[in-house]
């Protein structure tokens, strides 16, 4: 019996995206990376035809030193933690980032309440100190993105940045600076994927292109709600290749923030579950990987084994 | 692939006979289409048309048993591409591997290690239900004494894997009361071990370079009398096989190809414990089971999680038990939180509290599973369900105070559940990832 051709002609395409600008598009990045470009579900169809873009990883780097970090991440950015560009320098040369993630936690309120200026420093910093893109990532305080977002994108004009986030409910103010500024969009929504669309078209109806959006569905950790950000990024991709176009474009996923909260990653004292320095890396590379099935294209992480171990899986699918 | 009503209508003998009950042939076809009928009723149909009829009813991918009594597993029998769709049924098995060249030593320190790969998560218990026995010495003896040896000191189902007939037949001679998977027959021994696999009444493992060679050997496994076969893809490469997983399940799925109708083993040997992570993709794209080179908890943990996740079902959110629970060295004087009984709350909002580092009492709400917005909207979350889980829980015994801090979005449930229970309310943050800060100022 001959085996039936399983080909499908889908209507639909992931959007391909090129993030970061070096001289000759007026930055000063030395490397880009291009994203998305998937033509089928993940690992269906042929690899060569329908895989589009290898999925990229964005290390984050934060504007103030963490606090409550486990000591098992803490102890990769002892030496850097309170210098961002250091630390954008370390993740990019010793643990091969292809982006850095500006997340601008210390400029909530509650987290330091950081200045405008603070903040555009600290791009500054890392802009001069790498030259991979960079992605700006606010500190999702609405009234305080809208103070301190719009400063950071002008200060980094030029450079085609990725910017975020905007909701349904807070989009105007970050969407008019990010296009006047020529950076790229997230659009963010709650894991719901009527939202996500939502918001899409809120932002391209006051101008914004599609082409140049990246959506965030939120991301649930390994064992705490990772199976609604992972049905969500499916559901995403399918309405995709059927065609819509609102919803056609790349997914950005937050793993390192949300597994090294998990209890799992990083309980110490119990080795029925393995040493705690494997199962922080661990927990972060399977949230990670597991993510990749549905569909993720840009991944921020934190620890530099689990980001090994995220490198090395998609080595070996996207080669 | 299901038949519709006409596709059955040709397939009956058209006499409009009604000894099946029914007044025409065309009615008896709608009612089996629908399922509210069986073929049975029929006296007059022909063995073909059962056949015919049998075949579309079949699940389009099989169900495969191994193991016994209470290490029976199964895996296969999927119907759906996306857990979106429809629940995922059998969850991967993983099984870690154990080598017949062992020293006596090394053998018993791997078999402790594989029996600790149990764990309790979230209420749960999770663990590994099967172990790979690897005939790596190449002797028969030698790999039957193992197996036998494994097959006591174990409360897992076998898989015996080898591709010499002879070496699989000497470990059955003691293991074959406890149906292990036979790994595996190929091309060039396929005759052979589905004899084997026939006379002891045992599901095996067709190992093949393609899809084309896999189809060759379930055909010549099913001839030979064998129903349960599990595919496996012989390749070292992580790619091919993901690929060759998805074809396989639309094949089955989407196409009711039969001879890949099965489900499938897919196996990590080799690399450090870091590289065995990848197993996540095999896990969410299809291998029934997945071999491992491993014994480290960690890795086991953290993929177990993953079939946890991804093999729950879409459908019904996943509760834990509505009543109060204690984080920590509490006190009387420990604040009280309430939270809904949906686990990714509570255990978002448990994770919290111990980050906070602050005693805390949870009271968890009744609220069929539903976080905090969904509940307060549908009205599942209110001032009496609220008093309810108070007199409940007996917290009133519990703490010296009646200070009750709830989740910041529903403060505007305050006034009416301080009238309804008597507790003075404090509203805490919106998002459970401010509580460890809200708990150090306000009770810390």
């Amino acid at each position: 019996m001959a085996i039936p051709q399983v080909a499908q002609n889908f209507a639909g395409s992931v959007t391909e995206v090129t993030l970061g600008a070096t001289a000759e598009n007026g930055g000063t990045r030395t490397s880009t990376v291009t994203i998305g470009g998937a033509k089928n579900i993940v690992h269906a169809g042929t690899p060569a035809d329908s895989a589009g873009r290898k999925p990229v990883i964005a290390m984050d780097v934060l504007d103030v030193a963490p606090t409550d970090w486990p000591d098992e991440l803490m102890a990769q950015y002892a030496d850097v933690a309170d210098d961002p560009a250091a630390w954008a320098k370390k993740c990019v040369e010793q643990f091969g980032a292809d982006m850095i993630c500006i997340k601008f936690d210390g400029v909530h309120p509650d987290k330091g309440d950081k200045t405008a200026e603070d903040a555009v420093k600290v791009t500054k910093d890392v802009l001069a100190a790498v030259g991979v893109p960079i992605a700006l990532w606010g500190c999702e305080n609405n009234d305080k993105d809208n103070k301190v977002m719009p400063a950071v994108s002008q200060a980094a004009k030029g450079e085609n940045c990725l910017i975020g986030i905007v909701e349904e409910d807070n989009y105007k103010a970050l969407t008019a600076i990010t296009l006047a500024d020529g950076h790229h969009l997230i659009t963010g929504a709650p894991l719901d994927i009527n939202i996500a669309k939502q918001v899409n078209i809120l932002v391209t109806d006051m101008g914004f292109p599609a082409e140049k959006i990246v959506t965030f569905q939120s991301t649930g950790a390994l064992g705490y709600g990772i199976e609604y950000a992972y049905s969500i990024g499916e559901r995403q991709r399918l309405a995709t290749l059927a065609g819509d176009k609102t919803m056609a474009m790349p997914m950005i996923c937050d793993v390192g923030y949300e597994s090294w909260r998990v209890k799992e990653a990083k309980l110490e004292g119990v080795p029925e579950w393995g040493e705690a320095a494997d199962r922080g890396p661990m927990w972060e590379a399977t949230t990670a990987i597991c993510l990749l099935q549905a569909g993720a294209d840009i991944i921020r992480m934190r620890h530099p084994r689990a980001v090994a171990m995220v490198k090395s899986y998609i080595n070996q699918i996207w080669d | 692939m299901a038949l519709t009503g006409l596709d059955i209508f040709k397939l009956l003998p058209k006499t409009n006979c009604k000894k099946c009950g029914m007044p025409t042939c065309l009615a008896f076809a709608m009612q089996l289409a629908q399922k509210r009928a069986e073929l049975d009723a029929c006296p007059e149909v022909s063995e073909e048309s059962k056949n015919t009829l049998a075949a579309a009813a079949a699940p389009p991918m099989k169900l495969v048993k191994f193991g016994t009594g209470e290490t029976e597993v199964q895996v296969g029998q999927e119907t759906a591409m996306f857990r979106h769709e429809e629940k995922f049924h059998n969850p991967s098995v993983l099984a870690p591997t154990i080598y017949d060249d062992l020293t006596d030593d090394q053998l018993a320190a791997r078999i402790q290690a594989v029996n600790s790969l149990q764990f309790e998560r979230v209420g749960e218990q999770i663990g590994i239900k099967a172990v790979t026995i690897i005939n790596k010495s190449g002797a028969a003896d030698t790999f039957a004494s193992v197996a036998t040896k494994v097959a006591a000191s174990v409360k897992l189902a076998l898989i015996l894997c080898s591709e010499n007939p002879g070496a699989i037949k000497a470990a059955l001679g003691s293991t074959a009361s406890q149906v292990p998977l036979i790994a595996a027959a190929t091309l060039e021994n396929v005759d052979k071990m589905a004899a084997i696999a026939k006379e002891n009444k045992c599901p095996i493992v067709a190992k093949g370079a393609s899809l084309e060679d896999l189809e060759t050997l379930t055909e010549k496994i099913k001839a030979a009398g064998v129903e349960d076969i599990v595919l496996s893809l012989d390749t070292d490469s992580l790619k091919e096989n993901l690929y060759s997983l998805s074809q396989m399940r639309t094949l089955a799925l989407k196409k009711a190809f039969r001879p890949l109708g099965y489900p499938s083993l897919t196996a990590l040997i080799g690399g450090d414990d870091d590289s065995q992570i990848a197993a996540t993709s095999l896990i969410c794209k299809y291998s029934g089971i997945v071999v491992l080179d491993t014994v480290n908890p960690a890795v086991y943990l953290t993929l177990l999680t993953v079939i946890m996740n991804i093999y729950s079902d879409p459908q019904k959110p996943v509760q834990v038990e509505p009543k109060l629970y204690s984080i920590g060295e509490t006190t009387e004087n420990s604040p009280v939180i309430f939270t809904t009984n949906f686990s990714l709350t509570y255990y978002t909002v448990e994770s919290d509290v111990e980050a906070s580092r602050v005693p805390c009492h949870i009271l968890v709400v009744d609220t069929e599973g539903t976080s905090v917005l969904t509940a307060y909207s549908g009205d599942k979350l209110n001032d009496k369900a609220v008093a309810d889980a108070i007199t409940k829980s007996g917290i009133e015994d519990i703490v010296s105070h009646k200070k009750l801090i709830i989740p910041g979005y529903v403060a505007v449930m305050s006034g009416k559940l301080e009238e309804a229970t008597g507790w003075e309310t404090m509203v805490g943050p919106r998002e459970s990832s401010m509580l460890p800060k809200y708990l150090q100022e306000v009770w810390g």
